[in-house]
């Protein structure tokens, strides 16, 4: 606790961080208040192991910088244990009926889209024009937003909000942790040692020190993993420690062009997969198509040029 | 190179298998650091070291639990009715017009963060019965093979738009991955330089998204207007007002059929639409 305050107090801890701190505070309390809610809910038959998953979760948010990281290890372990044996759910009802949206359209109208944009407009003044990190804006855009809807409607109460957060939590699932899993994956991997065994075994097929085949090696890495993965978040994981950082970035590429622009290349493997259910497949049955394929037949040809558009932009901008 | 070295891409083995075979993503992402943790000679206290300690440095990447605070309202509140509202004032569009204005649309809210229902919770209530009625305003129902395609363009570009549009978003989950990793390898990089280099790569692909689709679109209104003029062509004059009847009533059919398709799709997006969209969103594409 008295580090806890100190923290706060020090003015060696920026502003930034200290803001950041209380985001991460306040997304627990969000956690918590999905789980507690779960853990009451009888028409949700998982709402043990959904309420451990999420009130670990908050939990974790919370005390994460203050305790030992072996214990938050040990934590984390604890939050997926209920997500792997699948004993994280939902329970029934909550979301808003047709009428209730149509009748509150009818009421806010177009109006809607100031709320709905705060967010980013928010995250992005913070970014430009201040020292605190976009996501403290974020937060922020959040609370604008908030207060709008509130404005527009006396029936969007606090409960109202804190009961839609839970809903939306609990549609989204142990699944939305998978970015922060990957990226705890890849630092092991990186403890172990895991990129200098890739980066030995691809310096003896690719020539090192150019970059320009490092740049071709990574994206079209990237967008076959992602194929043969189905998913970006993981391939870009494993593939920047192995290939990005020794072949491409060592060599005095600009790190943010050449890490942002690789995951993109990646979603053009994602556009190309049947791997990718949920975007590609899944929409051929909610369209009810004939051809499962239907909806990756009309984007190959996008994402063939993508790649190569994107491969293109990352050489001109580094040579 | 020493052989056992190759041991240690045993994790990335699993994971790349694991994926692939569509086993349970977490399961799979923990078995892989358990395995490269023993095969790399991590005792258990620097497995949960490294574990705890690159969770607490990424927590940034659940930033989306704060923005669930407001999102789940706005769909409450009526979003994604305004923004069937503002894609419906385009009255007189082709369907290829039609998609590429949801595209257009969907590009520039994702770049906000801002999800209005995806292929349940808008595509298939709100844009295939507009591209629908656009083909079908010369009066014939459109045909089965046409309506597939347009179904396929439309899911299409809601990807293309999706996919590019949300790394400009400044704390999308994209970056912020990026981030996290770029970090652990010793490059620090801002989210908002991750966001910028983004935008010259969204416009190309949603120029060629919307090239692409509009030529496949008049293609397809191309082989169609053939059609119907060999039909006119081959009818007799009597037969001919007696076919229009028909598919004036069988196009009556279609839209109340939409309307009800409309209003249980709408009931599932609510449902799953959002959430699936999200959930994937954070999954990674």
């Amino acid at each position: 606790m008295g580090e806890f305050i100190q923290f706060f107090q020090s003015a060696g801890v920026t502003l930034s961080d200290k803001l950041l701190e209380v985001v991460y505070i306040l997304i627990g309390l969000v956690a918590i208040y999905a789980g507690l809610r779960n853990l009451t809910d009888k028409t949700n038959e998982k709402r043990f192991g959904s309420a451990v998953f999420w009130c670990v979760l908050g939990l974790l948010f919370m005390v994460g910088r203050w305790v030992p990281s072996t214990w938050v290890g040990v934590l984390v372990i604890v939050m997926v244990i209920p997500a792997i044996f699948h004993r994280v759910g939902r329970g029934a009802g909550g979301e808003p009926t047709q009428t209730e949206m149509q009748t509150n359209y009818d009421k806010i109208g177009m109006k809607i889209f100031a709320p709905a944009l705060s967010l980013g407009v928010m995250a992005l003044i913070f970014a430009l024009f201040t020292k605190i990190s976009s996501l403290v804006g974020l937060t922020f855009g959040v609370v604008v937003g908030g207060v709008l809807l509130m404005v527009f409607s006396r029936s969007n109460s606090p409960k109202v909000f804190l009961d839609d957060s839970r809903r939306m939590l609990d549609t989204v699932g142990p699944l939305s942790m998978l970015p922060v899993l990957l990226a705890a994956l890849g630092s092991i991997f990186t403890a172990a040692g895991v990129g200098t065994v890739i980066s030995n075994l691809v310096s003896g097929v690719i020539p090192e020190g150019n970059v320009v085949v490092g740049i071709i090696v990574y994206a079209v890495g990237m967008a076959i993993f992602t194929m043969v993965m189905g998913n970006a978040y993981g391939a870009i994981t494993v593939l920047t420690v192995g290939i990005g950082a020794p072949f491409v970035l060592s060599l005095g590429a600009d790190p943010a062009l050449i890490g942002s622009v690789a995951l993109t290349c990646g979603f053009c493997g994602t556009l190309m997969t049947p791997m990718a259910a949920n975007f590609n497949i899944v929409p051929v049955a909610i369209l009810e198509m004939k051809d499962s394929y239907g909806v990756i037949k009309k984007q190959v040809p996008i994402a063939l040029i993508m790649l190569v558009a994107q491969i293109a932009y990352m050489i001109f901008m580094t040579l | 190179m020493d052989p056992t070295e190759l041991l240690k891409l045993l994790g990335i083995v699993i994971v790349v298998v694991g994926f692939a075979l569509k086993l349970d993503s977490i399961l799979i992402i923990m078995v892989a650091a358990v395995v490269t943790a023993v095969v790399g000679g991590m005792d258990p206290a620097a497995f949960l070291d490294t574990l705890g300690t690159s969770f607490v440095s990424n927590r940034s990447m659940c930033i989306f639990i704060m923005t669930f605070v407001i999102t789940g309202t706005l769909e409450r509140n009526g979003l994604r009715q305004a923004a069937a509202a503002l894609i419906r004032k385009l009255k007189n569009a082709s369907a290829g017009m039609i998609a590429s204005a949801y595209g257009v649309v969907r590009v520039v809210f994702a770049a906000f963060n801002v999800n209005f229902g995806g292929v349940a919770g808008f595509v298939r209530p709100v844009v295939m019965p507009m591209e629908q009625a656009a083909v079908e305003r010369d009066n014939g129902k459109i045909s089965d093979k046409h309506l597939e395609e347009l179904k396929g363009i439309s899911a299409g570009i809601d990807n293309v738009a999706w996919f590019f549009g949300q790394v400009l978003f400044v704390g999308g989950s994209g970056g912020l991955l990026v981030q996290g990793t770029l970090a652990g390898l010793g490059y620090d990089v801002s989210l908002v330089d991750l966001a910028a280099v983004q935008v010259p790569v969204a416009v190309v692909a949603m120029i060629v998204a919307i090239v692409y689709y509009n030529v496949l679109d008049r293609r397809l209104m191309r082989k169609r207007a053939k059609l119907v003029a060999a039909a006119s062509a081959s009818g007799s004059a009597s037969g001919e007002k007696d076919a229009a009847d028909a598919v004036a009533a069988a196009a009556d059919k279609v839209t109340e059929a939409a309307e009800r398709v409309a209003a249980a799709a709408d009931k599932m997006a609510s449902a799953a639409g959002t959430g699936v969209d999200d959930a994937a969103g954070k999954g990674g594409e």
